[in-house]
C-alpha cells in the first residue's frame, strides 16, 4: 500500500513529523556526499590559527601573553573563542549558502515547499539541521585546539548545563541568521556578504580576548555588545575556562534567547515572503 | 468524454473549484487574476490557454498554495486551500514551468525523498521511484545528477517526481515549452495514460493552441487575468462562428488597410503585426475576394485557415496567440 491516509484532524502532527523527517533525511544524504569538504571547511581556519598563534609563535619566541592577572595561556583564551566561531559560521553557512541558490535562479526549494507541512517548518528544518552541523563543528574544533597548541591549554567543563545551553542557543542563532542572510542576499553577492560579515564579526566577537578585558577600551567594549558572537564566546568561556573573567551567566543566556526569538521571527517571515507570493 | 466524467463528479468533490478568485501583486498593480471561476471534474484534462502574462501561472500558483489570492474561494478535492494549505498539498502534484529539481541529488533521490516527504517508508519510496522511472523510460538514469539531464529528461523526471505520492490533481505549468516535438508527443501520451490509469484530474497551462486542442477535454481561454470562454475545444471552435482566418502578408505595413478591413461587413477581429494582417471573417459568403481586392497590389501572400482554436482565440481576444 502506498496510498496515504487523508484524515484531516487527527494524524496531522504525525504527517508533519514524517515530512520533517524526510527533509532531514534529504539533508543528511547531501551532507554525507560532501562530508570531507565540510570537515575541511570547518577545521582549516581554526587549525591554521591555532598552529600559528599557539605553536609557531611560542616556538619562535613571539608568544602572546594575555593581559590581566589570570596567568593563563593565550591558547586557553582562544580555545572557547575558536569553538564559538566554528559553531557560528558553520551554522550560518549551512543555511545561507544552499538557501541563496535554492531560492535564486533554480527555485529548487519548490519540491520541499510543496511537501505536506507548513512552509514555516521547512525553514525550521533548515535551522535544526544546521544546528546539528554546528555541533559537529564544535566537537571537531575543540580537541584540535588541544592537540595542536604547544602551550598548556586549561580547558575543562566547569558547567555542563551552561555548555549545552550555550552551544544549542548559539547553533540556533547562527542557523536563523543564516536564514535571514540566505533569503535576503542574492547568490552572486553571498561571497561578498560573507567577507563583510564574517571578518568583522569574528575579529570583534571576543574570540581572541575576553570581553571583560576590553574595559580599557570602553567604547569598543560597549560597541561589541551588538555582536551576537560575543555572547557565544563568553558563554563558552563561562562553561570551559571559568578562570578567565567572563560575562554573567544570566546576561549571556538572556541575550542569546532574545537573538533566537528575533532572528527566528525575522528569518521565518522573510522565508515565507520568498516562497509564497 | 468530459461529460461522462462530470457525471461521476456529482458524487465526489470537484478536483478544482475556483470562485471569484482575484490576485493583485501590489496595491496599485492591475489584477493579475481578475475574478475567475473555474471548475474541473475528476478525470478531466483541463487546459488554461492564453498568451504570456494572461494569468495562467498565477492561477496555478493559487490552486497549489504557492500564491496567496487577494480574494475568492479556492477548493481542491474538497479542501479549502486558503484555510488548510498543508492538507491540500497532500492531494496535489505540481510540475513547474522551469526545472526546479533538487540539483544536490540524483534523479532517483529526487523521487525517493519526495516520497519520504509524503510519509512513505524507505522500502515503498524506493519501489515506487523505480516503477515510475521505468514507466517514463528513464530507469537507467537513476544515478544521474539532475544537473546533467537534458531538458526532455528533466521534464520527465519532474513529472515522475510529482506523481510519487499519488496526487488526485496534477498541475502542469507549460509542460512542453522548450521541448522538442518527440518529447512533446511523449509527454502528451504520458498525460493521457495517467488520466486513464489513475483517474486523476490534470490541469495544464499552455500557449500552444495545438496542445490545448489535442490534449484537453476542456479549455479556458485566458487573457488579461480573465477567462473569456470555457468549453470543449470543439464547442469553442464552433461558437466562435463558422468563420475563417484570413492571413494577409503585405509588402509593407499598411495601417490604413486594417482600418478599411474593419469597416467591411462580416469582418470580426483584425490583428495587425507589422506587414502581416490576420482577419477573422465571420460567415458571409464571398467576403474573401473583397478582402483581397482591398489589399490590392500590396498583397504578397494569402492564407485562409478553417476554424480552429487559433481562429477562435483571435475572435475572442482580437489578437493572435504568438508565443
Amino acid at each position: 500500500m502506498t496510498t496515504l491516509s487523508i484524515g484531516r484532524g487527527p494524524g496531522r502532527a504525525g504527517i508533519y513529523a514524517r515530512a520533517f523527517w524526510g527533509l532531514m533525511l534529504r539533508d543528511a544524504r547531501v551532507l554525507a556526499r560532501e562530508f570531507i569538504p565540510f570537515l575541511l571547511r570547518t577545521i582549516m581556519n581554526p587549525l591554521l590559527f591555532t598552529f600559528v598563534f599557539t605553536y609557531v609563535f611560542p616556538k619562535i619566541g613571539a608568544g602572546i601573553t594575555p593581559g590581566g592577572a589570570t596567568g593563563v595561556s593565550f591558547a586557553t583564551v582562544i580555545a572557547p573563542g575558536l569553538v564559538a566561531v566554528a559553531i557560528f559560521f558553520q551554522g550560518i553557512a549551512a543555511v545561507a549558502l544552499p538557501l541563496a541558490t535554492e531560492l535564486g535562479g533554480t527555485r529548487e526549494i519548490e519540491d520541499r515547499v510543496m511537501a505536506p507541512l507548513p512552509v514555516g517548518m521547512v525553514a525550521l528544518e533548515k535551522v535544526v539541521w544546521s544546528s546539528f552541523q554546528s555541533i559537529i563543528a564544535a566537537a571537531a574544533v575543540l580537541p584540535m585546539v588541544l592537540l595542536v597548541s604547544a602551550e598548556p591549554v586549561s580547558v575543562s567543563v566547569a558547567s555542563w548545563p551552561m555548555l549545552i545551553a550555550t552551544v544549542l542557543l548559539a547553533a540556533l542563532v547562527a542557523g536563523y541568521l543564516g536564514l535571514v542572510i540566505g533569503t535576503v542576499v542574492k547568490p552572486k553577492q553571498i561571497g561578498l556578504i560573507f567577507s563583510l560579515v564574517v571578518v568583522p564579526v569574528t575579529f570583534l566577537g571576543c574570540t581572541y580576548y575576553p570581553w571583560a578585558q576590553l574595559g580599557s577600551i570602553r567604547w569598543l567594549q560597549i560597541f561589541t555588545l551588538i555582536n551576537p558572537l560575543v555572547y557565544v564566546s563568553e558563554g563558552l568561556r563561562t562553561a570551559l575556562t571559568p578562570a578567565i573573567p567572563h560575562m554573567p551567566v544570566g546576561a549571556v543566556i538572556v541575550a542569546l534567547v532574545i537573538q533566537v526569538a528575533g532572528f527566528g521571527a525575522l528569518g521565518t517571515w522573510l522565508f515565507m515572503r520568498r516562497v509564497i507570493d | 468524454m468530459w461529460q461522462h466524467t462530470t457525471v461521476t463528479a456529482e458524487a465526489q468533490p470537484l478536483s478544482l473549484d475556483l470562485r471569484d478568485v482575484v490576485k493583485r501583486y501590489a496595491p496599485d498593480a492591475p489584477n493579475a487574476v481578475d475574478g475567475i471561476d473555474l471548475r474541473v471534474a475528476r478525470g478531466e484534462i483541463f487546459g488554461l490557454l492564453g498568451p504570456n502574462g494572461a494569468g495562467k501561472t498565477t492561477t496555478i500558483g493559487i490552486a497549489t498554495t504557492r500564491v496567496r489570492p487577494t480574494a475568492g474561494t479556492v477548493i481542491v478535492t474538497g479542501i479549502d486551500v486558503r484555510a488548510h494549505p498543508s492538507v491540500a498539498k497532500r492531494h496535489i502534484g505540481v510540475v513547474t514551468q522551469f526545472n526546479t529539481l533538487d540539483r544536490a541529488c540524483t534523479v532517483e533521490e529526487n523521487l525517493y525523498f519526495h516520497g519520504r516527504f509524503f510519509g512513505m517508508s524507505r522500502h515503498i519510496a524506493h519501489a515506487r521511484a523505480a516503477d515510475l522511472l521505468a514507466s517514463f523510460g528513464i530507469g537507467d538514469r537513476g544515478r544521474t545528477m539532475v544537473a546533467d539531464l537534458s531538458g526532455g529528461l528533466a521534464r520527465r523526471t519532474q513529472l515522475a517526481c510529482a506523481l510519487m505520492h499519488h496526487p488526485e490533481v496534477l498541475f502542469l505549468d507549460e509542460p512542453t515549452t522548450g521541448l522538442d516535438p518527440q518529447s512533446r508527443m511523449a509527454l502528451w501520451d504520458s498525460v493521457r495514460t495517467l488520466r486513464e490509469a489513475e483517474g486523476m484530474a490534470v490541469v495544464l497551462t499552455t500557449h500552444y493552441i495545438e496542445e490545448a486542442d489535442a490534449l484537453c477535454d476542456r479549455v479556458a481561454v485566458m487573457n488579461n487575468g480573465k477567462i473569456l470562454v470555457c468549453d470543449t475545444p470543439e464547442h469553442i471552435k464552433r461558437d466562435s462562428g463558422d468563420g475563417v482566418l484570413v492571413t494577409l502578408r503585405l509588402r509593407d505595413a499598411n495601417p490604413g488597410l486594417a482600418e478599411q478591413l474593419r469597416g467591411l461587413a462580416g469582418v470580426g477581429a483584425v490583428d495587425v503585426d507589422h506587414a502581416t494582417i490576420r482577419v477573422h471573417v465571420t460567415g458571409t459568403d464571398g467576403i474573401v475576394p473583397h478582402v483581397v481586392a482591398l489589399a490590392g497590389a500590396d498583397l504578397r501572400d494569402l492564407a485562409v485557415a478553417e476554424p480552429s482554436l487559433e481562429t477562435a482565440f483571435i475572435a475572442l481576444t482580437g489578437r493572435a496567440l504568438v508565443p
